[in-house]
């Protein structure tokens, strides 16, 4: 395999705390995330891994702590500012077009990067089908990548759950991301799916140079393709560091490891 | 002919510069290489390889799917007097050490990472190869082992070495005999290593001429390929019968978008083994289930009137003018629209080839309005023995043997080819070529057949299991086994057969019942039954299989070399014959002589003429546990026809 040059730190959470009334859902968590490493956040059902993510994607406001992205420190972040800033996500529960084909669904992400008006775009003129076709081509790309060229004009609501998952992935890479956050990319999926899409990450860890944080229940999958892990419990970062080391972790063991099934 | 396939790119190239010679899917788009770009490639590719120190005779192997830059691997090593050698691309690496090693591979051009990880695997057990170049550079940018590069590299160095050596190409091809080596396959033995099957560009040149003739083959076809390249059929089929006509080769965008480009494309040469004609109808009829009532009634309808009148359309006999009628409406409402559906609206002619194809699933083919034939042939034969003419087509029959080929039979049965296509020899394997290749040109294809009164080929069975009924009233009659057996298989409620009879006066045969099929039989006539021991053993049961049976008969009785296999008795067995058991290989091929073996109390009852026999079977189940079935079978007499040749 390859020798992937992990850079300087990129993402940093300092001491966040968010409370929805009297629910603590995260307790001063601070980590940090360095540039085109692969980055997990694990932790039993509850633990906020969720919640973690929504603050770095500005979903939630945390009530105390700051986020620093490449030198810029914000208090709270809004979801078009991250967006803007080079970061794509995806979703836990799928949050697909349903209706709209797997080219279609795709082509939303690039949404951000169109230039040309609605004016244009409506009457198709010239710069909005130049610009149409320079993304087309980039869509196309992805689909390659992601070998769903079977599917390119399917519905994305009659396509399989791990398919689905991956248009999902297409739609975060369409937006050219520099991190790439994945909620529980693998949940539901079975043994071939999971090592395909464990494939995918690696591969656009490796070719894009895409920095990704995952969170994942799938403890076998995060040992194999992450560089460092963090391990929340009830809120509360109880490890962090390589996968050996989060494994030998008395606490983690204890608190997730021990009561696995 | 006194040419050779990189002389052929070269004329059409000359002729045709702007015609299209490969399309491949990229990025949604299909992107057209003519014959100047192809000969510009190739040229560009020999130069590299030449540069690296491929020389005449050496082999260089080919590993990946139907892939335009493959093909011109293959040109440009054909091109420098090299022998490209097509591996299957789904081996496993193991199974490539044997080839490599045999032919003392250098050199390998692979399609991507897969095939390239690969060779890495097992590049300690083949230290020689030393150079491996890949398509699709697709996580292979940090790879750092020695010799592998990119195809791009190799093409790059070749252009610069092109224009340093100006006219190298020509001169090297001008070069080129036809009698030289052109291509090796290697087929997979059942037994031992694989042999490696040299062929000529005059041999595959005069094949793919023959089958181009004798189905008027023009340069406007459009064919596409994607079964494995090393797979002598698609070799012939996209490679050199392309070459020879100069028609379009279309690659699809990968294994799993073939339907959808098969209706893109719309080819109109076609060809595929059964499994995939099976694959294709059953897609249709799990969604035909899913359609609305008045669809379900009209395909059902007009399915109905396609089956008893579409085969005599398609074989040019006259109909009457009512069903002529039913059947343009159906062709109007049903039949068209699934053909473009199934992507063979434009076929002209579509072939099918290497294992039996039901008679139900050959005629739906050919009353829906594809014209559907079955071919004869190997890699040692280059593909083309028989072919079916049009109009001239038989279920159960292989075709005439076309321009070029003699046919001989052997007392045994065996088919002797003489042609101009056979294999020139097993590389470095003169014992085997010896076996196979008899001195004066007749090449032994191991299979049993012979013509019927009409000329067509007709294969029974594999030579070496044929066997002949001793004694009786049909003395000295053919058996071949498996021919009687596919026969009681092609009935739904069927599963497996044995039928036994070499050196006996008659034929008796072992039948299993498919559990699901006659199960839901018996269900719809409210029959209750306990188990597989159970409903096997039910007199209503036997009462279907002996009509199945009897069936069969009397189709053999059609027959007059046949007419002996006619089976006089048989029984139901009371378990599902199994590979866990050793009955049966794990490719669901029946061992006749275990089970012969195995069961020799009931093939005693059977030849002793008893009503009945009990046995007792230890079984193996999934788990691994072992029990005991037992079970009385009842033996059955089957009715037997007189040969209605003999009789005629």
């Amino acid at each position: 395999m390859a020798q992937r040059k992990i850079g300087d730190v990129i993402l940093d959470v300092r001491n966040i705390s968010l409370r929805f009334g009297g629910v603590k859902a995260l307790t001063d968590i601070s980590f940090n995330v360095r540039e085109h490493e692969v980055r997990a956040i694990i932790g039993p059902n509850g633990a906020g891994k969720s919640s973690m993510l929504n603050c770095i994607n500005g979903v939630y406001t945390p009530q105390e702590g700051s986020i620093t992205f490449r030198g810029r420190t914000f208090s709270h972040m809004n979801s078009r500012q991250v967006a803007e800033m080079g970061v794509a996500r995806t979703f836990q529960n799928l949050a697909l077009f349903k209706g709209m084909s797997v080219i279609d669904n795709i082509m939303s992400g690039r949404n951000l990067r169109m230039k040309t008006n609605l004016f244009q775009q409506a009457f198709h003129l010239g710069a909005a089908r130049r610009e149409e076709m320079e993304h087309r081509a980039f869509v196309e790309n992805i689909i390659d990548f992601l070998e769903i060229q079977a599917y390119r004009k399917t519905p994305v609501g009659r396509l399989p759950y791990g398919l689905q998952k991956r248009v999902d992935l297409g739609r975060a890479l369409a937006m050219e991301p520099q991190v790439l956050l994945l909620d529980e990319p693998m949940a539901g999926m079975n043994v071939e799916e999971k090592q395909d899409m464990s494939r995918f990450i690696l591969d656009v860890n490796d070719e894009y140079g895409t920095t990704v944080v995952l969170i994942e229940h799938d403890m076998g999958v995060v040992m194999d393709i992450s560089d460092r892990v963090v391990v929340l419990d009830y809120g509360k970062k109880i490890g962090d560091g390589t996968p050996h080391e989060v494994r030998t972790n008395p606490e983690v063991i204890n608190a997730y490891l021990g009561t696995s099934h | 002919m006194h040419t050779s396939f990189p002389r052929l790119m070269l004329e059409h190239a000359k002729n045709r510069p702007d015609a299209a010679a490969l399309r491949e899917k990229e990025y949604g788009i299909w992107q057209t290489i003519s014959w100047s770009a192809l000969a510009r490639l190739v040229t560009n590719m020999a130069g590299g390889l030449a540069e690296a120190g491929l020389r005449a005779g050496d082999h260089l192997i080919v590993v990946g799917e139907n892939r335009p830059r493959l093909y011109a691997t293959m040109l440009a090593a054909q091109s420098l007097g090299a022998v490209p050698v097509p591996l299957y691309q789904d081996a496993v690496a193991t199974e490539f050490v044997f080839p490599i090693t045999n032919a003392e591979v250098a050199f390998a051009v692979v399609e991507d990472q897969e095939q390239v990880d690969k060779l890495l695997e097992i590049r300690e057990q083949c230290p020689q190869l030393a150079r491996i170049w890949f398509d699709d550079p697709r996580g292979l940018r940090n790879y750092s082992e020695s010799g592998l590069a990119p195809l791009d590299a190799l093409i790059e160095s070749g252009a610069a070495y092109a224009r340093a050596h100006p006219g190298f190409f020509e001169a090297a091809v001008a070069r080129i005999r036809p009698d030289d080596v052109a291509s090796m396959f290697f087929t997979s033995g059942t037994t031992g290593n694989p042999k490696g099957v040299v062929h000529t560009h005059a041999t595959l040149i005069d094949r793919a001429h023959a089958g181009a003739q004798f189905d008027k083959l023009t340069a406007s076809e459009e064919v596409l390929a994607y079964l494995p390249p090393a797979w002598i059929g698609q070799n012939i089929f996209s490679y050199a019968q392309w070459l020879v006509c100069g028609y379009v080769v279309n690659c699809p965008e990968s294994s799993s978008t073939v339907t959808i480009d098969l209706k893109e494309i719309g080819p109109t040469y076609y060809f595929a083994p059964p499994r995939i004609f099976e694959g294709l109808l059953t897609s249709v009829m799990i969604r035909m289930e899913d359609a609305g009532a008045v669809k379900k009634w009209l395909f059902h309808r007009f399915m109905d009137v396609a089956r008893r009148v579409g085969p005599q359309i398609m074989d040019g006999k006259s109909v009457s003018a009512g069903d002529k009628l039913q059947y343009a409406l159906g062709n109007l409402f049903i039949y068209g629209p699934l053909r473009n559906t199934l992507g063979l609206s434009r076929v002209r002619v579509a072939y099918t080839a290497g294992e039996a194809i039901g008679p139900d699933l050959f005629t739906f083919y050919r009353s829906i309005g594809v014209n559907l034939k079955q071919l004869y042939g190997s890699t040692e034969t280059a593909v083309f023995v028989c072919l079916q003419p049009d109009h001239e087509v038989k279920a159960d029959t292989v075709g005439v043997p076309i321009a070029g080929v003699e046919i001989r039979l052997e007392p045994s049965g065996e088919i002797l080819v003489k042609s101009p296509g056979l294999l020139k020899e097993y590389y470095k394997n003169p014992t085997a070529t010896a076996e196979v290749l008899t001195a004066d040109g007749w090449y032994h294809t191991g299979d049993a057949g012979f013509l019927d009164a009409t000329g067509h080929l007709k294969i029974i069975d594999r030579a070496k299991d044929v066997g002949r009924i001793v004694g009786g009233p049909n003395d000295g009659a053919m058996l071949a086994p498996k021919y009687v057996e596919n026969k009681l298989k092609f009935f739904p409620f069927i599963k497996e057969a044995v039928a036994f009879g070499d050196k006996r006066e008659k034929v008796c045969a072992f039948v299993n019942i498919d559990f699901e099929a006659v199960g839901n039989w018996a269900e719809r006539r409210n029959l209750p039954y306990a188990g597989y021991t159970d409903l096997a053993g039910k007199p209503e049961v036997l009462q279907l299989v002996k009509d199945c049976v009897e069936k069969v008969n009397a189709d053999l009785a059609q027959d007059q070399m046949l007419a002996g296999s006619q089976i006089s008795r048989f029984l139901v067995l009371h378990k599902e014959l199994d590979a866990d058991d050793g009955e049966m290989t794990r490719t669901r091929k029946v061992k006749r002589g275990f089970i012969g073996d195995k069961y020799q109390v009931l093939i005693d009852a059977l030849y002793a003429g008893l009503a009945e026999q009990f046995i007792e079977t230890a079984v193996k189940f999934e788990d691994g546990r072992t029990g005991k079935v037992a079970a009385t079978l009842k033996i059955l007499d089957a009715k037997t026809y007189p040969s209605v040749q003999k009789a005629a």
